[in-house]
């Protein structure tokens, strides 16, 4: 039998460690067409592209190739049988050069020698078709992320797969970059590439895509033909819910009185953040949006002390603070959620009980320094009931908790410093819908009551929900700072590529 | 650029700080070679250079082996005790048919190579098992070679006890010893064939490291094991490669080691790998994978050996001499780490 589709996946589920990240998942891919694929961050689009890539395998479903049931063990497999991917992260080997890493894991020989010659000559002949200038010995460590970006494109080219799955391929490019890339999948479609197109920004998906299937929660919703559907239905189909049922109610007031003000910030290690200002005040919830790479990790890190500042001032209060280090940051009332939960928030072999009360263990500590594990463990206590922490007891490795109660213990932590201040980089990612609307709920609490947060995110939907205002940046600079009821997304969008 | 002189200020001392950590150590090498000389000026001479370069051999085939795994992101600490069970085994089958106290009186007489060959094979094996057990059970290197290294040091002990009542294992074929021992005469000139081994050694290792795709997927391991496995590189497959290559020149390394020094005890090797890797680190192979070359792994042993021979050629104090050893260790791994140190 043939079928109409080159690749067709249905019924994949994959479960991690309490978290169903794909549920039924489901995408029929045309040949020559353009398939976008869409959903908010956790939706599980990276995951369903890494069953089908034979990084992860699935637990259940089918996944038939031009017809043929495949189910690939490794990458190997997956790029044998003609199916290519470029990777979000950018798996690159930075010490190696450009060509080295086009050609990796298919170098050609001649007997037992490495062809440099057909490497090289193959890899222009590729950059010229795709008119990429950039010097292939060169070692790829030395090039932009834009740059590394675009080898990666050639690379998936180059193996002149019949599928090239793109991963958010523009996430670093700037305009010019993304016609670039565009003119490359046209051309792509002519040879009748089969090219699925992970992305958030819906006019690059109306401008190039063919079919869209949208993707909630690791379940499929839809797939529609990008002529037929507008980009409102497309979001409201991926948001799955009313905005305003999303969102708990905002009924927090900033108040006039500020709390923190960032004057000329600028990081030593540069790239990085450069000539930060702006003034948060009490009471309010300050976004900080942008794309990939604009820095916003820095910012909140070096207000924290955990990066250098080579010039400004942080005014805490009254306060002036040139050159802060985390336990100062502390002490003057400051906190931090970090961005990686499993690297730099929680320790993952260690009980509830520790991860609540580190961040402030000096408090349960009487004058020899020995530890008063009532005040511990009703404090923790406080921590398990006021956060409804889902957790069998204080005990328990928090390792084995689902991603959004470890990321409320942390929370917890950090409650328990009685801090005027949050900076909460990526609070939600990672964590179910549920969990999310708990987070966002305690957050306007926290303001209520007269605290601040600095609210780091990538997903512009939860900033315009939850934030009083927005400062967008862009390359490392403030593009500019804006109501949160009064700006959109484009807006959004806009700013962040101001300085790119 | 900005043109303003704070800036550039600061740009000029980076570029400075930039320079001594890519050049600190031979800054401080040739300083440490500088007062040897000062201290001893008949040390600068070409037959001491000739000698330092025979010493170095064997020590530059064995750090080739060590090199490669630690480029491919692991570390080997069963290098010394391997290289003393070849070294044990090969002069227990080679020793000389008239020797009375034979370990194996009816063993006929052998042709040199094929004991050579049979301990490159056992240490190959060993290497297999280590290879397997740390990319395919996912253990670390450092403790899983630990372990090998205490049980080939007892197999190879046991070995030695009951064959030979723990006594050096000695009177070997005059052959054998010829094979290390000895040298092509050109005129006045004399090359030990030892030097020609390990240029051998270098020869082939290059060119795998530079030539062949295992070498390319060894860098490229090293490198990113996550990039290496997304494009399709067989990891197991290529790790093992790059430790059975190590496997033989270890083998190879501890049977000359053997007929060099004209007997065999199981002390022979004992801290070899911490010299090994410790000549790899000065030579700039970096013990985060991925970054490292043949030119680097011969300098580093050679200056390795330089310093050592020196030290005890201006009669420093033993002890004295461990701690400088130690020392250009530290230096060495400091401005390894700080040159791939990521400032925030």
């Amino acid at each position: 039998m043939i079928s109409d589709y080159v690749l067709e996946m249905r019924g994949i589920c994959k479960e991690f460690p309490g978290v169903k990240a794909l549920d039924e998942a489901r995408l029929l891919l045309r040949p020559g067409s353009v398939h976008a694929l869409v959903g908010e961050n956790g939706a599980g689009k990276s995951t369903l592209m890494k069953c089908l890539f034979g990084i992860y395998r699935a637990d259940s479903g089918e996944i038939l190739l031009g017809g043929r049931q495949v189910s690939f063990e490794s990458p190997r497999q997956a790029l044998d049988s003609g199916v290519s991917m470029v990777h979000q992260e950018l798996n690159q080997v930075l010490e190696r050069s450009v060509v080295d890493n086009i050609w990796l894991g298919r170098f050609p020989t001649k007997g037992v020698v490495v062809d440099e010659r057909k490497m090289l000559a193959d890899t222009l002949r590729t950059f010229g078709d795709l008119s990429i200038q950039l010097n292939p010995r060169q070692k790829i460590g030395t090039l932009s992320v834009a740059e590394r970006q675009m080898v990666e494109i050639a690379k998936a080219v180059s193996c002149r797969a019949k599928i090239i799955v793109l991963d958010e391929p523009t996430s670093s490019l700037t305009e010019t970059e993304v016609e670039h890339l565009f003119r490359i999948i046209r051309k792509l479609k002519e040879e009748k590439v089969a090219v699925i197109y992970i992305s958030h920004k819906m006019d690059e998906i109306q401008m190039i895509s063919d079919e869209v299937t949208v993707m909630r929660d690791g379940k499929w919703i839809a797939t529609e033909r990008v002529a037929d559907i507008d980009r409102g239905r497309i979001i409201s189909l991926m948001v799955g819910r009313d905005l305003t049922h999303l969102f708990p109610p905002k009924d927090n007031l900033p108040s006039r009185e500020i709390a923190m003000s960032v004057r000329n910030l600028t990081a030593a290690y540069q790239p990085s953040i450069v000539d930060v200002s702006f003034d948060l005040r009490r009471g309010e919830i300050l976004g900080i949006g942008g794309l990939v790479g604009s820095r916003r990790t820095e910012l909140v890190e070096t207000i924290f002390g955990i990066r250098k500042m080579a010039g400004g001032e942080i005014v805490v209060g009254r306060k002036s603070v040139f050159a802060p280090y985390p336990k100062m940051s502390i002490s003057n009332g400051l906190g931090l959620l970090t961005e990686e939960r499993r690297a730099t928030g929680i320790f993952a072999l260690l009980s509830v009980q520790f991860n609540a009360i580190i961040a402030n263990v000096g408090a349960y500590c009487d004058r020899l320094g020995i530890l008063r594990r009532k005040a511990a463990s009703s404090d923790t206590q406080w921590v398990i009931d006021r956060l409804s922490v889902k957790t069998p007891s204080q005990k328990a490795e928090v390792g084995n908790l689902s991603g959004g109660n470890q990321q409320k213990v942390i929370l917890g932590r950090w409650l328990l410093t009685k801090p005027e201040i949050l900076l909460m980089d990526e609070p939600t990612r990672g964590i179910d819908v549920g969990a999310k609307y708990e987070i966002y709920q305690l957050m306007i609490d926290l303001a209520k009551a007269g605290n601040s947060i600095l609210f780091v995110s990538s997903e512009m939907p939860e900033l315009l929900g939850v934030a009083d205002r927005i400062l967008v940046m862009s390359n490392g600079r403030v593009a500019g700072i804006v109501e949160a009821s009064e700006t959109d997304q484009e807006e959004m969008l806009e700013l962040a590529a101001k300085y790119l | 650029m900005s043109t303003d002189p704070d800036a550039k200020r600061t740009r000029t001392r980076r570029r400075i700080s930039a320079f001594l950590l890519q050049n600190g150590l031979y800054f401080f090498l040739i300083a440490l070679l500088g007062i040897i000389i000062a201290i001893d000026p008949g040390f600068f001479r070409m037959q001491n250079f000739v000698f330092i370069v025979t010493q170095s051999s064997t020590r530059i085939i064995m750090a080739l082996g060590v090199a490669g795994i630690i480029i491919l992101g692991c570390v080997d600490l069963s290098l010394g005790r391997n290289v003393g069970m070849a070294a044990i085994v090969s002069c227990s089958l080679l020793q000389a048919v008239g020797y009375a106290q034979r370990i194996y009186p009816h063993l006929p007489r052998l042709p040199v190579i094929l004991p050579i060959l049979l301990v490159m094979a056992l240490c190959s094996l060993f290497l297999i098992a280590i290879a397997l057990i740390v990319t395919k059970l996912k253990v670390e290197a450092f403790i899983t070679t630990l372990g090998f290294s205490l049980i080939i040091y007892g197999l190879e002990s046991l070995y030695i006890d009951r064959l030979n009542d723990s006594a050096p294992i000695g009177g070997l074929d005059p052959a054998f010893s010829a094979f290390a021992q000895g040298a092509i005469e050109f005129r006045s000139f004399r090359i030990p064939y030892l030097i020609l081994y390990a240029a051998a050694a270098v020869g082939i290792v290059w060119f795998v490291w530079n030539r062949t795709k295992l070498g390319k997927n060894m860098y490229a391991i090293g490198g990113n094991i996550e990039a290496a496995t997304v494009s399709g590189v067989n990891i197991v497959l290529n790790s093992v490669a790059v430790f059975v290559i190590a496997g033989l020149l270890y083998g190879f390394g501890g049977a000359l080691e053997g007929a060099r020094t004209g007997s065999a005890t199981n002390m022979l090797g004992e801290g070899y790998e911490l010299d090994a890797i410790a000549a790899c680190v000065v030579g700039g192979v970096s013990l985060r994978g991925g970054v490292g070359s043949i030119a680097g792994v011969v300098t580093g042993v050679i200056l390795f050996q330089i310093i050592n021979y020196g030290l005890v050629y201006i009669g420093v104090n033993p002890y004295v001499q461990y701690s400088v050893k130690g020392l250009i260790i530290v230096l060495a791994i400091t401005i390894d780490s700080q040159k791939y140190r990521k400032r925030k």
